[in-house]
């Protein structure tokens, strides 16, 4: 696979409309590589809270520092638009809710349900 | 790139290990609002259990795997020459494998 010539790129997000279809799909792969961005911090907590009594003490620690907070808060939110969308994109591949409008429709649920998560998140977090 | 990258089975993955994570986390979830774990000897105790550490270990196997298809996937669609693909697909799989031994050592620790 050799290197042709330069295809036209457009890239301007504000003149792009894509359908809800769309605005879900690349929101589920701008989802997936922020929490896998994440994930080194979710391990580095895992592994102090397996080390010892005082290294448990500090990963809670670190869990109340308001900068992690709004990370987790984040992090729960993209974990919730990514599952989400996550299972309607399985159930497109039982061949459930391929039509475009079952598709529409379950895209905005995901829209909708990733908001209620996030509502939570925040809720459970701060609160 | 030749046709060694494969179709059906980095997908068949992706799903499969989609579906464990999922269940572990509803589980996980359930776990937390059951029985909140306010400190280190409640953790341990739950950990300890050979269904547990089994299954969060899987978890976090199933969580490599998940990742490594689908950043593969953005790596491949979104970068093109070959020489930096290869470097990009070899530094995520030696990420991967160092966080793999990090839940391994987290794991051993507490069981």
């Amino acid at each position: 696979m050799g290197q042709t010539k330069k295809r036209p790129v457009f890239l301007n997000l504000l003149q792009i409309r894509l359908p809800v279809t769309g605005v879900v799909s690349i929101l589920h792969r701008v989802s997936g590589v922020v929490l896998a961005l994440c994930v080194p911090l979710l391990i580095y907590l895992f592994d102090l809270s397996t080390r010892s009594p005082a290294a448990f003490a500090r990963a809670l620690e670190l869990l109340g520092h308001p900068l992690i907070k709004l990370l987790a808060t984040l992090a729960l939110w993209m974990l919730g638009y990514h599952a989400l969308n996550g299972v309607r994109v399985l159930l497109i591949d039982i061949d459930v809710g391929v039509q475009k409008l079952a598709a529409r429709r379950s895209a905005w649920m995901v829209h909708i349900g990733a908001a209620l998560i996030l509502l939570l998140a925040i809720a459970v977090i701060w609160l | 790139m030749s046709g060694g990258l494969g179709g059906f089975r980095p997908w068949f993955l992706q799903r499969v290990s989609a579906v464990y994570l999922l269940a572990y986390l509803i589980f996980f979830l359930a776990q937390l609002l059951i029985c909140p774990i306010a400190d280190y000897a409640r953790w341990k105790a739950w950990l300890s259990a050979p269904v547990i550490w089994m299954a969060t270990g899987l978890f976090f196997l199933a969580l490599f795997m998940h990742m490594w298809v689908g950043l593969r996937d953005v790596i491949l669609d979104y970068v093109h020459p070959v020489a930096l693909r290869v470097v990009l697909l070899t530094g995520l799989g030696a990420v991967l494998a160092a966080l793999t031994l990090w839940v391994f050592r987290a794991l051993v620790a507490v069981v």
